[in-house]
């Protein structure tokens, strides 16, 4: 396949940046996104030029590294995949596609592709652990949990913060990541004492990182790799109002 | 944590919001159902008018209330889009939207036009300083209050009036289909089993509110009621 790329290129966090355009031949369709581009810097390796910058780890979907905004869309035109497990057969020969950085304040761009989301480790650090003392692993069935509470605690817990909900919200807010971090912990009795506490805490930090606000258009819901529903929202937000609203902490 | 502060918040901020709009979108039906009463012919909407009239203070109490989460709702608005605005500092070349709809998109400007229009409403019937027919303030001959009903048909005898209600009935109807659904969801009491209702039932609701406002103009100026 040939493909047309028009990829954003940006020296540094202060450089303005531009897209640029590049050509590349051979692609087969059984590559991944990220091989595709592996491709790319190769060539521009190859001619001496400076590769494009994009993150990526695992490249198996679970670490939450890989943020591309692929022709507009977070992670591309398939549903609930990260960037590395979308593959060239999604495309045709001869397509045009339009590689973007997430766009947020809270997220400032590295270099090209490349953004910063240690805001994401800061809101976590607000407030979304435990602080007691969980021990080892318990003995199965030690500490009773109904079935439809861990299944939705685990619903929330696999969040891998990659930020594609702030990337694709119109509002840039990172209400899903955040309320799936509360989420989690809400469901299961760990949670319990730190509960309100944490939903207020966290939900400061969200604000103080510069995140949009939820207008509920559920496009994180549409493009979270790991389909978190935006049921969570509405959980984080009964979880602040009683937090504000009745807690004394 | 102070109610400033957590009106502040975001999710304050859009409670703020979605609260007042609980509060607007009651009047609006309760605002529609008392004037329907048109078509129960004169009496009906004279009486009901002056049944308005005859509360006194507590008529202004009403409209302050109003006044105030009018105020309030706009305020949290502000809040909401300057947050949003400024989370993202660079656009997008391109953006492509998955699942959100004309109506949810355009909530800002809908909302404008809505408040723009309440005030061009109220100085249209409530106080008649513009566009007014000649029977503003006429008074019945029974004494019992003013002629609202003929204002009423007078009002939309003029096409351009008329379209201006029609398009501004429109735009509310925009605004509500996704404000109602919404305000649900950040109030916390959407979720599994009640989503896909909770997502019908403000589109539903405002194509409601829709047929109900609209039927009142058109049917002045077509001449059904007279």
């Amino acid at each position: 396949m040939r493909i047309t790329l028009h990829v954003w290129r940006q020296k540094n966090s202060t450089d303005t940046g531009g897209m640029k355009e590049y050509t590349v031949d051979g692609v087969s369709e059984d590559m991944s996104f990220l091989e595709m581009l592996d491709l790319v810097n190769e060539n521009l390796i190859n001619e001496g030029k400076e590769p494009i910058a994009f993150d990526h780890d695992c490249r198996e979907g679970i670490c939450g590294t890989c943020s591309l905004m692929i022709n507009g869309i977070a992670h591309g035109p398939d549903a609930a995949i990260t960037t590395c497990q979308l593959h060239m057969r999604s495309f045709k020969d001869g397509d045009a596609i339009h590689i973007e950085p997430w766009r947020s304040l809270a997220f400032p761009v590295v270099r090209d592709l490349v953004v910063d989301r240690s805001s994401f480790d800061r809101i976590v650090q607000a407030g979304g652990y435990v602080s007691i003392n969980a021990g080892a692993a318990q003995d199965a069935n030690c500490l009773p949990i109904p079935k439809p509470d861990s299944d939705t605690s685990m619903d929330a817990a696999a969040c891998i913060g990659c930020g594609a909900c702030v990337a694709s919200c119109p509002n840039g807010s990172a209400m899903l990541f955040v309320s799936a971090k509360i989420g989690h912990l809400a469901h299961l009795p760990q949670g319990q004492p730190e509960r309100y506490k944490r939903a207020r805490d966290m939900v400061a930090q969200m604000d103080a990182e510069g995140f949009g606000a939820c207008s509920n258009h559920y496009e994180c819901e549409a493009v979270c790799p790991k389909e978190i529903p935006v049921k969570f929202i509405a959980k984080m937000n009964r979880d602040f109002f009683k937090a504000t609203m009745c807690s004394e902490s | 944590m102070s109610l400033g502060t957590t009106m502040k918040s975001s999710i304050g901020a859009k409670a703020l919001m979605a609260i007042t709009g609980i509060i607007l979108v009651l009047f609006v039906i309760g605002h529609m159902v008392g004037n329907l009463q048109v078509f129960l012919g004169p009496d009906a909407l004279n009486q009901y008018a002056h049944t308005l009239q005859s509360l006194g203070p507590i008529l202004w109490i009403i409209r302050l209330v109003l006044l105030t989460t009018l105020v309030a709702h706009i305020w949290s608005a502000a809040v909401v889009v300057r947050m949003s605005v400024a989370a993202r500092p660079v656009d997008y070349q391109k953006r492509k939207d998955l699942t959100t709809g004309f109506a949810a998109r355009t909530m800002l400007v809908s909302g404008i036009v809505v408040a723009l229009f309440i005030v061009y409403h109220v100085l249209h019937f409530t106080t008649g300083t513009i566009d007014m027919a000649e029977s503003y303030g006429q008074m019945l001959p029974d004494g019992g209050g003013h002629d609202v009903y003929k204002m009423v048909i007078e009002g939309f005898q003029h096409p351009l009036t008329t379209i201006v209600y029609c398009l501004a009935t429109v735009v509310l109807c925009l605004h509500l289909s996704h404000g109602i659904s919404s305000l649900m969801q950040t109030l916390g009491f959407r979720n599994d089993s009640n989503a896909a209702r909770i997502d019908k039932v403000g589109p539903v609701l405002a194509i409601i509110i829709l047929i109900g406002n609209l039927s009142m103009p058109i049917a002045a100026l077509t001449g059904l009621i007279k």
